[in-house]
């Protein structure tokens, strides 16, 4: 299994008159279709931690390596680049594109991509999103799904790229159980017959207690559960 | 760029009502720019070519710029000569036959002599200051437009008779003669003889109307005692541009003073490009003011797609794509507002261009607003529309790219 993601004394301060840590000193490593979670009290730096992990935000200190390239001497078109065809995203809230449809919110990232035709991309986006229950829901738009509906679509959109990495900031946290249970289970099946890695914000013990791995976060630094 | 284009055009069509709004405000400016460009630049060159066909483009008159050497100053070499009694010349163009055919050999244009002189209209007791000009009316038919100016008589009426006149409408107002009767020119030395009016002439220039007459050369050179004499040759060209050239030409070769319609008009010339610095200073503050319209709409959509650029972001758009993205939607409100203003110009100056009214000075004549039709307003127009535009939409495009989408995210959860 080789390594996807390795991190090294990674810190993030936030600069201020009174400088915030967010993440202090943090090494993890994490391979090719693990399903990690991240657990910690609120304010731990678990979200933080992710937003570093997926290139969203910049660490004050410490090496970050993707696919084993490291993303320190990154400039931003890179990381944009390493972004859209390396790294998905899920965040607790959909953050689906309001004026485009259920299909054309998943086509987004692919267009930007560019790898594959037109015709290529609606059947991709068709595919993953009948894959997740959404056949019937690809011309409407998201204001017209319900959360975890939308919240589907937010997965598939996040595979659109086919990335071997998958960030989710807790997913599950603004479904109710019915839907939270059926993210859940799209994610495991995203390592378990996608190969994919997932690596999941939670605040769900249960749910983190049946994924592979969990990197606990206390006060921005790991520590044991 | 396709897919950013997309997601521009998305944007302000989603908010219709906002696009429309700034869309407009950049077509009001655009067409109310044309319209005062064509009105303006219409002016100016209606201006100028009543300039240019009423004038001479070169006149070449019996003066000189720089007084004639005396022949004591030829004849001692000395630094200065003082109590010099200056030769007494004979008025008028010396040997103006010679210099008519000169200049009519190489002049690409019409040339005409005259003899202006100045003097008295007299009838029923009245008096009424002249210029008597004596003319050749074959060759002023070639440089003056007075021909078509008459309201009463003709100008060909000079030729038919002896003793013809042909005077201003207002002059004859003034006199209280009217087209037959008989009048008397006075000249400087008191030399008087008897014209009849054969025409009336109005061409809307008051000085010329009240105090000009035309007689024929010969009669005017009788009037002033001065035979054969001419004191003014005028010429029109086939390019009025040409004048300068003609004019220092003739100038150097004949030593007499030679002025191109443009010298002769400096003064107004200087003023009309003064004016279209104003003009375009105007319509420049206008687009400024359709771009802070541009920069309005632009800024509010920046503020409210934070959060889509946040998530394009996380998705893999670079700074230079949401840069370009919110500067192609601000050129896009300028580029549509220029074609609505294009279209809302092309009718205003049109309706201008209907405008009929009467003067108000004279009761007689209907007449149009002046209007240039030029494609270089449109252009002009546009450009200053989508440079505002780009600005306007540079400026928070510049903004919503270096939005931390970690910061949004983290306030909308």
């Amino acid at each position: 299994m080789s390594t996807l993601i390795e991190a090294e004394n990674l810190t993030r301060i936030l600069p201020a008159i009174v400088p915030v840590t967010l993440v202090k000193d943090v090494s993890l490593s994490v391979g090719e279709k693990e399903f990690v979670a991240v657990t910690g009290p609120s304010g731990s730096g678990k979200s933080s931690l992710l937003y570093l992990l997926g290139l969203l935000d910049q660490p004050t200190s410490g090496t970050l390596k993707i696919g084993g390239r490291d993303t320190g001497p990154m400039d931003e078109e890179v990381r944009a680049r390493t972004r859209l065809a390396m790294l998905g995203f899920v965040f607790q809230f959909h953050f689906l594109l309001p004026e485009f449809t259920v299909r054309e919110n998943v086509e987004i990232p692919m267009r930007k991509l560019g790898r594959l035709s037109r015709s290529q991309m609606r059947a991709r986006a068709t595919e993953l999103l009948e894959s997740l229950g959404l056949a019937g829901h690809l011309d409407k738009r998201p204001d017209q799904l319900s959360g975890g509906q939308r919240q589907r679509v937010a997965v598939a959109r996040s595979l659109a790229n086919d990335p071997p990495i998958v960030l989710a900031d807790e997913p599950t946290g603004s479904l109710d159980t019915k839907s939270s249970e059926q993210v859940f289970h799209i994610l495991e099946t995203l390592v378990r017959e996608r190969n994919k890695t997932v690596i999941a914000v939670t605040h769900d013990m249960d749910m983190a207690a049946r994924m592979d791995r969990r990197i606990h976060l206390v006060d921005g630094r790991v520590a044991e559960p | 760029m396709r897919l950013i284009l997309e997601i521009a055009f998305t944007h302000i069509v989603g908010r219709g009502r906002q696009t429309l709004v700034a869309i407009l405000g950049v077509a009001v400016g655009v067409g109310f720019s044309i319209a005062m460009a064509a009105l303006m630049q219409g002016g100016q060159d209606d201006f100028i070519e009543q300039l240019v066909n009423t004038m001479p483009h070169v006149q070449i008159t019996d003066e000189r710029r720089t007084p004639p050497r005396q022949p004591a100053e030829d004849v001692f070499e000395t630094v200065a000569i003082s109590g010099l009694r200056p030769r007494e010349d004979r008025r008028g163009i010396i040997n103006p036959t010679a210099a008519l055919t000169w200049l009519r050999g190489w002049v690409p244009g019409r040339v005409a002599e005259s003899l202006k002189a100045q003097g008295v209209i007299r009838y029923s007791g009245r008096d009424v200051g002249a210029s008597i000009i004596g003319v050749d009316p074959d060759a002023e038919r070639g440089v003056s437009p007075i021909v078509g100016d008459f309201v009463q008589g003709s100008f060909d009426r000079l030729t038919a008779g002896g003793n013809n006149i042909l005077i201003g409408d207002t002059m004859a107002s003034r006199l209280g003669a009217g087209l037959g009767d008989t009048i008397t020119a006075v000249s400087s030395t008191g030399l008087s003889r008897n014209f009849k009016i054969a025409g009336l002439f109005h061409t809307g220039t008051t000085a010329r109307d009240e105090g000009e007459a035309y007689v024929l050369l010969k009669n005017a050179q009788i009037l002033s005692e001065r035979a054969n004499a001419v004191n003014d040759i005028r010429i029109k060209l086939a390019d009025p541009n040409a004048a300068p050239g003609v004019a220092k030409r003739a100038e150097a070769e004949l030593g007499y003073k030679a002025e191109a319609w443009q010298e002769a008009n400096e003064s107004i010339l200087e003023a009309l490009v003064i004016r279209n610095v104003i003009m375009y200073t105007v319509v420049a503050a206008i687009m400024l003011v359709a771009g802070f319209g541009i920069f309005n709409i632009i800024s509010t959509i920046t503020h409210e797609k934070a959060r889509d650029i946040a998530i394009m972001k996380s998705l893999g758009f670079a700074e230079g794509d949401m840069r370009r993205l919110f500067l192609i939607e601000g050129v896009a409100i300028g580029a549509a507002g220029s074609f609505i203003g294009w279209l809302l110009g092309f009718t205003l100056v049109y309706a201008l261009a209907q405008v009929r009214f009467e003067l108000a000075t004279t009761g007689q004549e209907m007449t149009r607003l002046p209007i240039a039709w030029s494609f270089l307003h449109y252009l002009l127009a546009a450009g200053f529309a989508l440079a505002s535009a780009a600005v306007a939409g540079y400026l928070p495009a510049r903004k919503a790219a270096k939005l931390n989408p970690v910061d949004i995210i983290r306030g909308a959860t």
